[in-house]
């Protein structure tokens, strides 16, 4: 699960680590009101920032700076409501402008080939780490935590001097870098991300300029497998940004994705579910959709994933493979036609049933005058030709 | 032979009085494997699949009593990790944990544990193994096998029933069928079972499943390539069509080079020597022109 900036501030901010104010506005009056504090406070600018779950806000122009409340309130309402890869922009954070001296990435993820927390940092901050990763691998700088034991401050040492913060920011960068494992493990992250984490310059109450590391953004995925023991995490769940469709599958434990393409999907098994689309896709389709129903499903929730597919106007036909093993044939052919039965518009379907109780699947389901399939990729070709031939229709 | 299960196998099933825990001991128990001990706590003294199997309150006792030396885990995933351990710890080498919603920092420090004892994980979130003929661990439906000498490890659940049932229906036989298991945190890769399969006398070809995420099938194809040069292997991989960034995180595909995609995959197969299926149901095609009888 993604969540917000604001809140993955507020998480980072929890485990001691050093995250400048903010504020999160629903509105430009809102962001004018925000800004025109900091900037009482002695900020020279304040930064208005979209808060989206999705990357290249910067180059979407969902980040901008303002030196007035005016100003603020005039960039905030542009952001407000732009769509940034599909996303529209309903909140932005407001916080005080930090004058920037250099730029460092810092990030954790779980690395599943090694099995660790893999912790990487790189002197080239403040843009896509990908970028870097592609122009100059050797520009990225890793360290793996043990398992049982955490990243060791001299491994955390070790990464500051490789991207020069071995000097006065030594111990602030080692506390960081254990505070990033640490935030991995108290909230079941797999990933936190600090980019740019960077060395800023604060001026006293004398004017005396003095120079510190603060985390100016923040990004963190959470494990799903583990919210259910983390509740008051799952509030961090942005609804308002997900689709509806999301929304309806977790209600039914249903693994879905949407795609692009007209023929909806239903299978058991996220391998097989994978493996129907790209059969789809060679017999010259395009799926609509990810659904895995998962082992065991029983009517009702076949019921339901039919719904979601359905929900999609673009669905030309549906495609149902299911091999059973903990999944009943019989199950899933009743929750079909219990489906179709309900189902407010007529779309071809072709089902394939085999494993587990497939022999009174198929015979229910011919009772009711389903097409079925033998195999995988007759199912795939049946439901492509049906798609084509509704779509000449239109 | 086979590997990992077989006729040696003295089956301890962990859970063995829940609803999923009961129904695949009896399928278990049904296609020949030995079930020896069922474990729950609490509820030790008891006998589960119609009086034929003792449960006991700890897999120490189970072991002790029956000589059980392989652990399949059916509880749910809050109290997985600790069934894990609970076997490790009481001298089982091999566990198959088919549990699936397990916290992948869970998953960590209990496979560093796991390698410590020197005991070998399968899984979690894993359909468990077959030897054809012999015996089944785990959720595989026993009816899609047929006994033969083409080693199977897949990463998936029903795309593997759907690819072995496809070599059975052609008339190919299997050594072992094994799932790894679909999370990102596993106990044995697929090169692991490679390696295994390398040493099995028992099994002359390999077919290898996989799908997008992570590298485990580009090191499997590198390690095959340096060590199984004269063994015939076929691959499928799944997912040619699924979206970027939908399932991996970016930072993810930062430290395997990009090289998480189905493409990226063909291609270290095909380097290794692998004939690639476009479908399952090609698999017993190219088993056959790789010169499987």
């Amino acid at each position: 699960m993604k969540i917000q900036e604001a809140d993955a501030k507020q998480l980072l901010r929890a485990q001691g680590l050093p995250v400048p104010p903010w504020t999160v506005a629903w509105s430009a009056s809102e962001a004018r009101t925000a800004a025109a504090h900091y900037l009482a406070d002695g900020a020279s600018a304040v930064v208005v920032k979209a808060q989206v779950l999705v990357g290249g806000r910067g180059k979407a122009g969902g980040v901008k700076l303002a030196r007035t409340a005016d100003e603020a309130e005039t960039v905030a309402s542009a952001i407000l409501g732009l769509s940034i890869k599909g996303i529209v922009v309903r909140k932005v954070l407001v916080g005080p402008a930090a004058e920037i001296v250099k730029e460092f990435y810092l990030g954790a993820i779980l690395d599943r080939a090694s099995r660790r927390i893999v912790l990487m940092a790189s002197a080239q901050g403040g843009v896509e780490i990908e970028e870097v990763a592609k122009r100059d691998p050797s520009a990225i700088h890793r360290e793996s935590a043990h398992p049982l034991l955490g990243l060791a401050d001299w491994q955390a040492r070790r990464l500051a001097f490789a991207v020069g913060l071995g000097g006065p920011h030594l111990r602030a960068f080692v506390a960081i870098a254990k505070g990033l494992v640490g935030t991995m493990a108290a909230y079941d992250a797999d990933l936190v991300e600090i980019n740019p984490l960077a060395i800023v310059r604060e001026t006293d109450s004398d004017g005396n300029g003095l120079l510190h590391l603060l985390a100016l953004d923040a990004k963190i995925t959470l494990d799903d497998s583990a919210l259910p023991r983390h509740p008051d995490l799952e509030g961090l769940r942005d609804l308002g940004e997900e689709d509806p469709a999301d929304v309806e599958a977790r209600t039914h434990d249903l693994s879905f994705i949407r795609l692009d393409g007209t023929i909806g999907c239903m299978v058991n098994g996220a391998g097989l579910a994978m493996t129907t689309m790209d059969l789809v896709k060679r017999a010259g389709g395009e799926p609509a959709n990810f659904l895995d129903i998962g082992g065991g499903a029983r009517a009702d929730k076949v019921a339901a994933a039919m719904k979601l597919i359905l929900a999609d106007d673009k669905v030309q036909a549906i495609l149902v493979n299911i091999f059973g093993g903990i999944t009943r044939g019989d199950e899933v052919a009743l929750g079909l036609i219990e489906a179709r039965a309900r189902q407010h518009r007529d779309v071809p379907m072709v089902v394939r049933i085999v494993g587990t109780n497939a022999e009174e699947a198929n015979a229910l389901l011919q009772e009711a005058r389903f097409e079925t399939a033998a195999t995988l990729d007759e199912a795939a070709e049946k439901a492509v030709a049906a798609a084509r031939a509704v779509g000449g229709a239109a | 032979m086979s590997i990992l299960v077989g006729r040696d196998t003295r089956l301890v099933v962990q859970g063995i009085t829940g609803r999923e825990g009961e129904f695949h001991a009896r399928q278990m128990q049904e296609y020949g494997t030995n079930v020896v001990a069922g474990t729950t706590p609490g509820k030790g003294g008891r006998a589960a699949l119609d009086g034929t199997v003792p449960v006991f309150d700890t897999v120490t006792d189970a072991v002790r009593e029956t000589g059980a030396n392989v652990s399949v885990i059916y509880v749910p995933s809050a109290g997985a990790p600790d069934a894990i351990l609970e076997a490790v710890g009481s001298g089982i080498r091999t566990v198959f944990c088919i549990t699936e919603g397990i916290p992948a920092l869970d998953m960590l420090k209990v496979v560093e544990i796991v390698r410590q004892a020197g005991a070998r994980l399968i899984g979690p979130n894993c359909p468990g193994a077959t030897s054809p003929g012999r015996a089944k661990v785990g959720i595989i439906p026993g009816s899609i096998h047929r006994e033969g000498r083409v080693g199977v490890v897949s990463r998936s659940g029903t795309l593997t029933y759907e690819a072995v049932q496809a070599m059975t229906d052609a008339g190919i036989g299997q050594s072992t069928c094994i799932g790894i298991g679909g999370d990102p945190i596993i106990g044995t890769t697929h090169t692991d079972v490679l390696k295994l399969f390398a040493e099995d006398p028992e099994t002359d070809a390999i077919v290898l499943i996989g799908e997008i995420g992570g590298s485990a099938e580009e090191e499997a194809a590198g390690w095959a390539a340096a060590h199984l040069a004269d063994v015939p292997r076929v691959a499928f991989i799944a997912g040619r069509t699924a979206p970027e960034g939908k399932r991996m995180g970016h930072a993810g595909a930062i430290i395997s080079g990009g090289s998480g995609t189905a493409a990226a995959k063909v291609a270290a197969l095909e380097a290794a020597g692998f004939l690639v299926a476009d479908s399952p149901t090609e698999i017993p095609t190219l088993l056959r022109r790789a010169g499987v009888r």
